[in-house]
């Protein structure tokens, strides 16, 4: 039963999980460790809740508890409270245009302080609708609404940025 | 008054506007030209996002290692041990088969996307400009590799706006548009053979695009709008009793 639903979350949550720890092997430990917690802990699972978001939740607490979580997440305390006016600046996104420019993208995605990057992730790459990202992350709706265009935000400027160089 | 719909045109993408919301920022962004510049770059955006976003992928060795790590938390028959080798080598196999599947199958859907986004917003959407059915599908004849029919709508509320010719994977295809309400609704039609991966029957949210694809008679369907599922799914319907012989 677990791992009928656990085994086809595996690709994606392991994305998930490179992505914040930004190195293979600590995402390799963070995923074991996700589904070692996930199954021992599969009792307290309520069958009909949503179980990505739970399993999506175990992943994230794990890593937010790891030194390189704790390190990570202590960087971003402040920036929740460094709301810019959301201007839509030059927009920068004609360089999708060009696959070519997928890594400089890439690089963007990365350089985001985690609470923005991962809210992006589960948005677009995840696809998880707003209450999805809520449990996940265990904030408000409203938190990740503003998160995410802070998050996008960002991104627009670190890119308009690099096109400028 | 246009700030306001701008603010919102993120959460409109991310398909999170409530259905008033919805059919405003629709009837808005017929009018604004900038709103609609923006919301065809922001949609860039996030489509450049998802695939620059799955980036990584784990490693066999890892799979193998966490799958035999849940079979030992089960009660160990020596039946299962003996058929665990062959159940990990068909489970990598599967994944990785299901995997690539995946990924064909959402960039056809993100090319699609960016297809029905530009058919809608050109100047001329489509080259045979008819509501009948008996106009626009002789229209395709000589043009594209294969034939197919179109469904009768006198009893529907969908309207045929008309075709034109779409290239997916430099093969060529049909792309029909159908209107229901204010909403604009493509249908399009690839030869299966041509497809980068094999397109299975499913309906689902793509780019906040509602979707529905399925195959018949060696053809790929695929109807793609930003109306309700209801609406794309009624509409996959009738053009599968149309295909029927």
């Amino acid at each position: 039963m677990f791992a009928e639903l656990a085994m086809p979350l595996f690709d994606q949550l392991y994305n998930f999980a490179h992505w914040l720890t930004q190195n293979r092997s600590d995402a390799d430990d963070l995923v074991q460790e996700t589904y070692s917690k996930a199954l021992r802990g599969f009792s307290s699972f309520q069958p009909g809740t949503n179980f990505r978001a739970w399993i999506y939740r175990i992943l994230r607490n794990t890593f937010l508890t790891s030194r390189t979580g704790l390190k990570a997440a202590a960087t971003v305390v402040n920036l929740d409270e460094a709301v810019d006016e959301l201007a839509v600046a030059d927009n920068p996104e004609s360089i999708f245009m060009d696959q070519s420019q997928q890594q400089i993208l890439q690089e963007a995605i990365g350089a985001l302080p985690l609470h923005y990057r991962e809210v992006v992730l589960l948005c677009d790459v995840e696809e998880m609708p707003y209450k999805e990202i809520a449990e996940t992350l265990a904030v408000p709706v409203g938190t990740v609404m503003s998160r995410l265009a802070r998050a996008r935000q960002q991104l627009r400027q670190t890119l308009a940025a690099k096109l400028v160089r | 008054m246009a700030d306001l719909f701008s603010a919102k045109i993120a959460t409109y993408l991310d398909g999170e506007l409530n259905g008033e919301e919805m059919r405003a920022m629709d009837t808005h962004l017929r009018q604004c030209s900038s709103c609609s510049a923006d919301v065809a770059a922001q949609l860039q955006t996030k489509r450049a996002i998802k695939l620059a976003g799955a980036r990584y992928s784990p490693s066999q060795n890892l799979r193998a290692k966490l799958e035999r790590q849940l079979v030992q938390k089960q009660p160990a028959r020596w039946q299962e041990w003996f058929w665990f080798p062959v159940f990990a080598v068909l489970l990598i196999g599967l994944g990785l088969y299901f995997s690539q599947g995946t990924r064909s199958r959402n960039q056809i859907y993100g090319e699609l996307a960016d297809l029905h986004v530009a058919t809608l917003a050109s100047a001329n959407p489509v080259d045979v400009i008819s509501t009948d059915r008996h106009t626009v599908k002789p229209w395709f004849q000589g043009k594209i590799p294969f034939t197919f029919n179109l469904p009768e709508l006198n009893n529907s509320d969908f309207t045929l706006i008309g075709g034109r010719i779409a290239y997916l994977d430099q093969s060529s295809g049909a792309q029909l548009i159908y209107q229901i309400r204010k909403h604009q609704i493509s249908v399009f039609i690839f030869q299966n053979k041509n497809l980068p991966g094999k397109v299975l029957s499913s309906s689902g949210k793509h780019l906040s695009f509602s979707t529905e694809s399925w195959n018949e008679d060696g053809l790929s369907y695929f109807v793609i709008g930003d109306t309700n599922a209801e609406d794309i799914h009624h509409l996959a319907e009738l053009l599968k009793s149309a295909a029927k012989p």
